[in-house]
């Protein structure tokens, strides 16, 4: 049985900061993409914070994850470093892509995220196939596959998950469920009521929880993480939550309404579990303000540093000709 | 030097209308599905976020608003099943116009495209049809990265039994748009991201432009380039700067890349004696190759005044950072500047 995030004051504490620090490192994207200072396009995870870091927590340093194009915060719970990310995005040639791959292909081999992807369920056999070779090659990790509702419609995903069940691979399915794959709700696409009772097409254990309570996903990943890691195989675990903001810059949110959105955001999963552990008395109201403030400057302190990092130079690339160019950088 | 000779057939239609009106690129493929579903009832469209969010690119717009969810068809995220049921659909004897997001998420749906939409006619002696299109946005400059730029057009070029479209210009994507809903086979149109917010003249009530009609933008005496998708429009500003500096460029779009109507391309490079192939996509087994085998296959070899030369993208993913990225692909000064040392080396 594993013990709750907020059961003593080192774990709820980072398990707060991590969510802060997701919270806020989103809103400074957010900012700077609506100042112009940021390029390309964003999809933010702002509500989602429970489900990232609930599931990461569960995880060993050396266990993997595979991200989507909302990744941030996958990658922030894994562990990454906030300036190089920050870097990322400003298309930096400090970022963990050297400015070449940008928010939606963030990665960060080293803390064992193999990368967010642009495509839809792009992820997930990856997720599957890295399962498959480290056990090949002795180890004991185990791999998170992050994904979408959305996700859970593409042919990617029933192929990722019956090999991944055949096989007993040591692989969680996890299913961000935010209610809309884009302007597309769930109700609509889908006709079943969990989509984690695709499991039982699989052979697989599946199982919905809440998405915004940070233990209960915490729990229930760590169960499956054990069981993945003792041969059981994968399960597919399903965490409900929601996105607050658009889908990307372009979205009018046309497709749903204020009401819903403000309903969710009473639901906010960081001041829930913030309320949770003022309760319990694992930390009071000064320590819980102190890691507010520290998540703030930290992410004010990387996106400084990211601002002043040098940009990537074109002297990689010869000008566009139809010679062989040089090995991709 | 200016040019001598008369002012070309730019569309290689007759022109259809009166008025000068302006609309996006975006507005024109609108109206043309617009048009075609007011025109007939078995013409439909499906695709992701195309109903009330109005498409990725707000090119479908009201259109779900229009014609109701029943025509303007909301789909999960699943491409291999939503071209899959287009050509379902189209075999049934409708004319289902696919909408994907992104055209690199042709990728999850090849096999429809590929396999089964591009094969059915022949391979069943003709017994059937797929009057299918599929749209899609294509091209980078949005910084969007290497999963979302990509311009795959020479991947569907190479498949027979598929026509490929690529229109440069507002009115091209009305017209080559409304022939492909009409054509029996299925037509890939792929459209130019950057283009959708950019406006041309698409006098009302113009109509269908033929598929397989290469159109001469621009006569000039001294370099053809020719050109596809955003590389059109930076080739006439190319060409205008060209000009000022004394050497006189016609810019030749095929706006059909299969079939190829390679006969104006030909006869214009006999004239110049020089070509310049300009595309956004990596060289390497592009379709400027193509061009350039046509040109050497060809009488118009005997004309060259210097070797073929192609101005491609770089043999690279699409990078993120926007230095990067517009260095990855032709601009505006490395055409001027390919198209000089075309004229001086020669
Ligand atoms: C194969 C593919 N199809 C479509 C898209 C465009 N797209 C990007 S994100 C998205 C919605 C994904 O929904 P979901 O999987 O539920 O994840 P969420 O955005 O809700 O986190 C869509 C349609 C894409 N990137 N890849």
């Amino acid at each position: 049985m594993t013990s709750r995030l907020g059961d003593d004051a080192a774990t709820a504490t980072s398990t707060l900061e991590t969510m802060w620090l997701i919270r806020r490192f989103e809103e400074a994207v957010d900012d700077l993409f609506a100042r112009g200072l940021m390029h390309g396009t964003m999809h933010l995870s702002i509500g989602q914070e429970a489900s990232a870091t609930g599931t990461c927590f569960a995880l060993r340093d050396d266990d993997a994850i595979t991200s989507t194009h909302r990744g941030h915060g996958h990658c922030i719970a894994k562990g990454a470093d906030l300036e190089r990310m920050m870097a990322e995005l400003l298309a930096k040639e400090t970022g963990y892509c050297r400015g070449r791959g940008g928010s939606m292909h963030i990665a960060d081999v080293a803390t064992g995220n193999l990368g967010a992807n642009g495509i839809v369920a792009g992820g997930i056999p990856i997720a599957a196939g890295a399962a498959l070779g480290y056990r090949m090659q002795g180890l004991d990790r185990v791999v998170v596959s992050f994904f979408g509702d959305g996700a859970a419609n593409e042919g990617a995903f029933h192929e990722a998950v019956n090999l991944a069940a055949i096989w007993k691979l040591p692989v969680v399915f996890l299913c961000e469920n935010n209610k809309y794959g884009m302007s597309f709700s769930t109700e609509k696409s889908f006709a079943i009521e969990n989509i984690s009772e695709r499991a039982l097409g699989y052979g697989i254990p599946g199982v919905t929880v809440d998405g915004n309570d940070v233990e209960v996903v915490h729990a229930t990943v760590s169960e499956a993480v054990d069981r993945a890691r003792s041969g059981g195989g994968p399960t597919l675990v399903e965490a409900v939550t929601y996105r607050w903001k658009g889908h990307s810059k372009s979205d009018k949110n046309l497709y749903r309404t204020k009401e819903e959105i403000a309903q969710w955001r009473e639901r906010d999963p960081i001041l829930r579990f913030e309320a949770v552990v003022l309760e319990r008395g694992v930390l009071d109201q000064a320590a819980v303000e102190e890691i507010r403030a520290r998540a703030t400057a930290d992410i004010r302190t990387a996106v400084r540093a990211a601002n002043a990092a040098p940009t990537p130079a074109p002297t990689t690339f010869s000008k566009p000709s139809s010679r062989p160019p040089e090995r991709q950088p | 030097m200016t040019t001598t000779y008369p002012s070309p057939d730019l569309t290689g239609t007759a022109p259809t209308a009166t008025t000068d009106r302006v609309i996006t690129y975006a507005e024109a493929v609108r109206e043309a599905l617009a048009e075609a579903m007011a025109a007939d009832d078995r013409v439909f469209m499906l695709g992701e976020d195309i109903g009330v969010y109005g498409g990725a690119f707000g090119v479908t717009g009201d259109l779900y608003h229009r014609f109701g969810a029943e025509r303007v068809r909301d789909t999960p995220i699943s491409e291999l099943g939503i071209v899959g049921a287009a050509v379902g659909a189209a075999l049934a004897g409708m004319r289902p116009v696919v909408e994907i997001q992104f055209s690199d998420f042709t990728c999850q749906a090849m096999d429809q495209i590929v396999n089964q939409a591009a094969k059915i006619h022949f391979m069943l002696g003709g017994a059937a049809e797929v009057p299918m299109v599929l749209r899609a946005p294509l091209g980078s400059g949005t910084g969007a990265a290497a999963q979302h730029s990509q311009s795959l057009e020479a991947w569907f070029a190479h498949v027979p039994g598929l026509k490929v479209v690529m229109p440069a210009t507002a009115e091209d994507a009305k017209g080559l748009l409304l022939s492909a809903i009409d054509d029996p086979n299925p037509v890939i149109v792929l459209e130019h991201k950057l283009l959708y917010r950019t406006s041309g003249p698409v006098p009302e009530g113009a109509g269908r432009i033929p598929l397989g009609k290469t159109a001469v933008r621009r006569r000039g005496r001294d370099v053809t380039i020719v050109a596809t998708g955003v590389m059109v429009s930076r080739s006439l500003e190319a060409a205008e700067q060209l000009a000022a500096d004394g050497i006189d460029v016609s810019v030749i779009d095929p706006r059909t890349l299969s079939p190829l109507d390679d006969a104006p391309i030909l006869e214009d490079i006999s004239r110049t004696g020089r070509a310049l192939l300009v595309q956004e996509a990596p060289g390497h087994v592009g379709f400027m190759a193509e061009v350039a085998s046509r040109v050497v296959e060809s009488s118009a070899v005997y004309r060259l005044l210097a070797p073929v030369r192609r101005l491609s993208g770089l043999d690279i993913p699409i990078p993120y950072a926007p230095q990067l990225e517009s260095a990855a692909v032709p601009q505006v000064d490395a055409i001027i500047d390919a198209a000089r040392s075309l004229v001086k080396d020669s």
